[in-house]
């Protein structure tokens, strides 16, 4: 062992160390006081006014919930599908974590239309950025001034370069007469 | 302002609440049905301000710390002092209890992140804090101390054992302390942050390196402990890992993984045959790249949960009475409810040295 920590040095080291602790706990230990069974007495049933969605791996809901934020919206009607499908199954999280992405742009909708601008720079702590990395935020915002002023200067070199196209050829639109097209000939 | 919901129901007026690394992995969008408009916050403490008619313990005006468990005290899972696994608090999912705060996976109950808050089965979980105690230390004791000391405890740590530990966040710093007191004879540190190596090297101790300044992670831990690798890794960073691009590509940045599981590759690769896994890191419930052959091949152990705050609190509280611990050392920054936004990013994007903020409301 190539320790470089004194251990005795250290105030209290050993004092939990218990030769028992295999990777067992908890032990299941069925003649403990806690008389452990697979079915208990449940506690009184919360009751709520709020909509609460429930795992179907559950035979009874559990005895109290948080009533925060109910489904609702679009959001709300893929969170319920979402329900439908286990735990184990990959479309109940994936529509959930969609659902969450959705309810995003649900809550920004919900903001504006009660006429609050939503602050997006200061909801994403833009002050403390700007506290303690404005050196970073500098050349955060320099580098995106640049790549968007490359691009922006790009596009305009690429509309010159290209004449503009007239609405139709130039001997036409100076009044010339039309000319026709040689006949072909045709095969014997 | 929250009401009482249920008979065992409590109101508690928040004193203080932190921010969690696991608080970053709702911020970032890897657990799925976190709701907008709901609060935030898992580890609070504060003033008793009502209670349910069958909360006989607790009465207005007592000072609690409340664990971030929600647990009804007499569920199959409570029984055997699996607090963090009640079966009674948590409609949405089956694997873990209701948490406080903590989206509606975690139950749908809103968190600490506030003034006020409903705390159900308040006659189980909050925690008279003692007069001697310090705040500072009552508010870590709801989920960062307990977690890393559920850390080591997982690691089954036996006298001169060597532990390596992945992260040196909060709970990181605290498993690396806790090792020494199951009596680890090493313990060694991982993370790409100078500043919280620096702080874990000199709270712990603990031996402690940069993994980007390490060629392979698990090459270095072989060759450190005469090849055959730890006796127990601890992944304490869990989803949000930085370490590897695929991972960082395929979890946080494209969600088709619950988070970056590189800490468990460098857990599961590095512990010696036969070895311990701990995991208290937390990943979203999707799905994770996980070298799981290795685990079978080489016989390891997994051992993983959500710390059950209220098996481990009075061990944990004489631990700090005698000074053991010193939770509160921790605390890097304190900041107004109000600014919640602010905290929320200097700790997600680790400025200004932050290891762990408080939000104290009504600050102003």
């Amino acid at each position: 062992m190539n320790a470089i920590v004194e251990t005795s040095a250290i105030h209290g080291w050993g004092v939990d160390a218990d030769p028992e602790n295999d990777p067992t706990y908890p032990m299941r230990d069925q003649s403990s006081e806690g008389n452990l069974k697979s079915s208990w007495t449940p506690p009184q049933m919360q009751e709520t006014q709020v909509e609460i969605l429930q795992s179907i791996e559950y035979i009874r809901r559990p005895a109290v919930a948080g009533t925060s934020t109910p489904p609702s919206g679009i959001s709300g009607i893929i969170r319920r599908a979402a329900f439908t499908y286990s735990e184990s199954h990959w479309f109940h999280w994936l529509m959930l974590m969609g659902a969450d992405r959705i309810n995003v742009v649900e809550g920004v909708l919900h903001d504006l239309t009660r006429g609050k601008i939503p602050n997006i720079p200061r909801e994403m702590g833009v002050r403390a950025e700007w506290r303690h990395n404005k050196q970073g935020r500098v050349k955060k915002i320099a580098v995106t001034a640049s790549l968007s002023g490359a691009l922006a200067a790009f596009a305009l070199y690429k509309r010159k370069k290209e004449p503009a196209p007239s609405a139709l050829p130039a001997e036409r639109a100076s009044g010339a007469p039309r000319r026709r097209l040689p006949a072909q000939d045709k095969p014997d | 302002m929250p009401q009482i919901l249920h008979p065992r129901d409590a109101i508690v007026r928040v004193t203080r609440s932190c921010i969690c690394g696991s608080d970053l992995h709702l911020y970032h969008g890897l657990v799925p049905d976190t709701r907008v408009g709901m609060t935030f916050g898992h580890e609070f403490c504060g003033i008793v301000e009502e209670v349910g008619p069958e909360v006989p313990n607790l009465k207005p005006g007592d000072h609690v710390l409340v664990p971030f468990n929600i647990a009804c005290g007499q569920c199959h899972f409570c029984k055997q002092g699996l607090f963090g696994n009640c079966h009674e608090s948590n409609p949405q999912a089956t694997a873990v209890g209701g948490i406080f705060g903590y989206s509606h996976t975690g139950g749908g109950y809103d968190g600490g992140q506030a003034e006020y808050v409903r705390v159900p089965y308040a006659d189980v979980g909050p925690t008279i804090i003692p007069d001697w105690m310090d705040p500072d230390d009552a508010v870590l004791l709801t989920d960062v101390v307990p977690t890393g000391y559920q850390a080591a405890e997982m690691g089954g740590i036996q006298r001169g054992d060597t532990v390596v530990i992945f992260g040196a966040g909060p709970v990181g710093i605290m498993a690396a302390r806790c090792a020494w007191l199951f009596g680890a004879g090493r313990v060694i540190v991982f993370d790409h942050l100078d500043y919280r190596l620096e702080f874990v090297k000199n709270y712990a101790p603990a031996e402690v390196y940069n993994f980007k300044e390490v060629d392979d992670v698990v090459v270095f831990m072989k060759k450190t402990t005469d090849g055959l690798g730890a006796d127990v890794a601890i992944d304490a960073v869990g989803g949000d890992a930085k370490g590897n691009f695929l991972h960082t590509l395929f979890g946080p940045k494209l969600k088709l993984e619950a988070g970056s599981a590189i800490p468990l590759h460098w857990a599961i690769n590095s512990v010696k045959k036969g070895g311990i896994v701990s995991i208290v890191g937390v990943y979203g419930p999707t799905g994770n790249m996980v070298p799981i052959g290795n685990v079978v091949n080489k016989g390891l152990t997994v051992r993983a949960n959500q710390a059950s705050v209220k098996r481990l609190l009075p061990r944990l509280i004489e631990h700090v009475r005698v000074g053991h611990i010193n939770p509160k050392a921790m605390i890097t920054h304190r900041v107004p409810l109000d600014d919640v936004a602010d905290a929320y990013h200097m700790f997600a994007a680790k400025l200004d040295g932050c290891i762990k903020p408080v939000l104290i409301p009504n600050a102003g």
